[in-house]
């Protein structure tokens, strides 16, 4: 008898995947953050860092220092090695190896020992001063590792159910992620939307692209003129880039539909939730969005991704035991 | 004076440069680091994660030693299992006054739940680690049984693969017996046990209980679950409902089978034994009595490895085959027997005390090493609880060669050899040899400071 063998994936292990995804994404976008920052740095005062410190830890959802004052020293501690910060590239690494341990049988060996490689030399590093000299080479090891993860990831393991859950994390944790980079950055910046940004504020818009990866793209595409409103533009709306919101949305929606088939449950919520977030993202203009205020539409985006987080939750990690049982 | 089948290893390593054997040495550590193979120690809050130190040197076992301990461990379990049968049904045994009654009774894994049930094809015990020494006369005994969830076998098959990677013609000149199959002949042992109502249905679905990620032989888990292909499951993954086990996936409720469990008795169902355990299943053992779902090992064998009932396997073997043992027990003192008790309190500083239901090293005297104040805790223990207790020599075990700090030591050594039980009994040759890494120590468990080689069984 040919029968075709039914897949079968514990509602534990699809979650562990997720998060596994979800927190090496967070610990490669601070990488990136972190990377940049020590790059501008060098041209600029420490005064005028000081504004693009506070605004990171806010998009890290790091707490700020209680007097408001915060040094070099200090933010790439805590955003980097610091064990209490959950969101540490440290803790995040830590926190998606566990995950991945848990359920280690499920992926190729090769990825399972790329992970743990990474995790042995984020963890042995310590924070001494020819550290912090040099840590843009730690910040570029974390992103290599993980980049080789993906990379291990797809073309050793089957394209299956597992495999979904791990695009479904990256992409969440990246919607989420570059929504609330690109909602700091627009409360508190004010050029002028529709011109070149002037000189001292001209890094600042690098750095946001570039903590983006998306510098070079974006020349590709608008120059190397540097419009606020183009910028928004870019990291919202393009539908080819894969460090977008809109690229990362329509990513979610695949990986969801994809998921319901495979599985053949009622997902109507979930893929509903996403395929209407990304409809939004692909009907929407730029100068509208603008006009009604950046904020307002990040935090859109932002809220209906934890809508679709937890609908994820409720249909396939944690369901009532009545609504499954088969006949 | 290395034996006669080590000749061909030392002169390919006394060839080497010292220089390459430790970097082979490092190449190991690194593999074994990198794939996180790693057990973990209780009773130390930090840390708690280790590698399983490996050493490069095969131990080797000439054909015809090998074939004398398959065939006396197929005995040993095969009268086992009858065994089991017995006391949980008849007690046929018991009533001949070969094995006394308060010696099944009061062990304390022996489980009154079990009574009457009836397992399938008589299979309690399907899946055996047995630790064997070699005596002075070069002859291998047994030195314990485990029956309840022997762990180990992921080193031996771990430790071949890197052998195979750092003496690749050493290895094919030797002609060793391939031990790659393990987890095949595990799983068509576990589908042997599968309820004759599912049969009919489709393939039975296998899983793999696990204790979880904090377990010490979780890694064990993960890579026997990967190489079966079936699904690692803990507590939390299942559920009971009308008597019949669902694992919780993805895609619903799916039903299960056989369970390959990892976790021990005590903490398998919180509504029949361990009330505070949430490693387990509630309602598991109803869905067991109803026939719906089978578990290896069964509940129940860890009265077979009490390490009391241990003295009696050879008359156990006698009574039930009507066969001579082919393997033999080490000497073992009853300290319920007066006569024993006396003699054993006498020489504490020469023997080796046991607490009867530990396993792992734990709960141990070791007289020759052992202080003034341990002995004296150990002799009130034993005066207040005997039956706790039993006392052996202290066996000088064999020693095998070890690349230590540079150079080939000689350490203690014993050997684990797996045994499956389904269709029929399957030994894969070969099994996991412990080393004792600290000079002169002959503990040789993993929480203790031991370690492990590969153990070639040759071909011819």
């Amino acid at each position: 008898m040919n029968q075709r063998r039914e897949t079968t994936m514990l509602s534990r292990v699809a979650e562990s995947l997720y998060w596994m995804a979800r927190y090496l994404e967070r610990a490669v976008h601070t990488s990136r953050l972190m990377d940049v920052d020590f790059q501008l740095r060098l041209d600029q005062s420490p005064e005028s860092s000081a504004g693009r410190w506070l605004r990171l830890l806010e998009a890290s959802q790091a707490p700020a220092p209680e007097d408001g004052k915060i040094d070099a020293a200090m933010l790439s501690h805590i955003l980097t090695l610091d064990k209490t910060n959950p969101s540490s590239i440290i803790s995040c690494v830590a926190a998606a190896r566990e995950n991945l341990r848990q359920v280690r049988e499920q992926c190729s060996t090769e990825m399972w020992e790329q992970l743990n490689r990474l995790y042995l030399q984020v963890n042995g590093t310590t924070a001494t001063e020819s550290w912090q000299l040099s840590s843009y080479v730690f910040f570029r090891a974390v992103r290599e590792g993980a980049q080789l993860f993906y990379g291990i990831s797809d073309s050793t393991m089957a394209h299956g159910e597992g495999w979904r859950y791990i695009q479904l994390g990256r992409f969440v944790e990246r919607t989420d992620a570059l929504a609330r980079l690109i909602g700091t950055h627009y409360t508190w910046l004010h050029s002028s939307l529709d011109q070149a940004v002037e000189s001292e504020e001209y890094l600042e818009w690098v750095g946001l692209l570039k903590s983006c990866a998306a510098f070079e793209s974006y020349c590709k595409t608008y120059t190397a003129e540097l419009r606020p409103l183009r910028v928004a533009e870019f990291l919202l709306l393009n539908p080819s880039f894969p460090h977008s919101v809109r690229f990362s949305v329509d990513n979610v929606h695949e990986s969801l539909t994809a998921i319901g088939e495979l599985t053949e449950r009622k997902a109507e919520q979930a893929v509903r939730l996403a395929g209407r977030l990304s409809a939004m993202l692909s009907f929407s203009q730029i100068d509208e969005i603008m006009a009604s205020g950046a904020n307002a539409f990040v935090d859109s985006i932002r809220w209906q991704c934890t809508q679709i987080h937890n609908s994820i939750h409720q249909i396939y990690f944690d369901y009532p035991v009545e609504s499954a049982l088969v006949a | 004076m290395p034996r006669p089948h080590y000749q061909a290893l030392f002169q390919t390593l006394l060839g080497l440069p010292p220089e390459e054997m430790r970097r082979s040495q490092q190449a190991a550590d690194l593999s074994f680091l990198h794939q996180g193979i790693t057990f973990t120690v209780y009773g130390n809050e930090e840390g708690t994660e280790r590698v399983f130190p490996n050493d490069l040197l095969p131990r080797i076992i000439p054909n015809h030693e090998w074939r004398k301990i398959e065939n006396g461990l197929t005995q040993r379990i095969a009268a086992l299992n009858l065994f089991l049968e017995d006391v949980y049904h008849g007690g046929r045994i018991l009533a001949d006054g070969i094995v006394p009654r308060e010696l099944v009774y009061s062990c304390k894994h022996f489980r009154r739940e079990m009574r009457g049930l009836t397992v399938p094809r008589g299979i309690y015990v399907s899946v055996c680690g047995t630790d064997l020494v070699r005596l002075p006369d070069g002859s291998f005994a047994v030195l314990e049984d485990n029956l309840r969830v022997p762990s180990g076998v992921s080193y031996m098959l771990a430790n071949r693969k890197v052998l195979k990677k750092v003496f690749p013609t050493l290895f094919r000149d030797y002609g060793v017996s391939p031990v790659d199959h393990y987890a095949q002949a595990l799983l068509a042992t576990l589908r042997a046990l599968s309820p004759a109502s599912s049969s009919s249905r489709h393939e039975p679905t296998v899983v793999l209980l696990t204790p979880g990620v904090f377990n010490s032989a979780y890694f064990e888990h993960t890579f026997l679950a990967q190489q079966m292909g079936i699904e690692l499951v803990e507590g939390r993954d299942l559920l009971v409902h009308d008597n019949v086990v669902y694992m919780r996936t993805t895609a619903g409720l799916k039903r299960v089978d056989v369970i390959y469990r990892r976790v021990d008795d005590d903490f398998l169902d919180p509504l029949c034994f361990r009330r505070d355990s949430s490693l387990g299943v509630p309602g598991l053992f109803n869905a067991y009595r109803a026939g719906n779902v089978m578990l290896a090992n069964a509940i129940g064998t860890g009265i077979a490895d009490d390490k009391a009932l241990y003295a009696y396997v050879p008359a156990i073997i006698r009574y039930y085959l009507g066969e001579e043992p082919v393997l033999q027990n080490v000497q073992t003192y009853l300290l319920t027997d007066r006569s024993q008790r006396e003699y054993v309190l006498e020489h504490l500083d020469e023997l080796v005390v046991k607490a009867v239901g530990e396993s792992g090293g734990y709960g141990m005297l070791i007289g020759p090493h052992s202080t003034a104040v341990e002995r004296e805790e150990f002799r009130q223990r034993i005066i207040a609880e005997p039956r706790n207790y039993i006392a052996q020599p202290t066996l000088s075990l064999s020693r095998a060669p070890c690349f230590l700090d540079g150079e080939a030591q000689a350490r203690h050594v014993d050997l684990r050899p797996y045994i499956l039980y389904g269709e029929n009994v399957t030994l894969v040759p070969g099994g996991l040899t412990r080393v004792a890494l600290r000079r002169g120590s002959l503990v040789v468990n993993s929480s203790q400071g031991g370690g492990s080689k590969d153990t070639w069984v040759l071909r011819a």
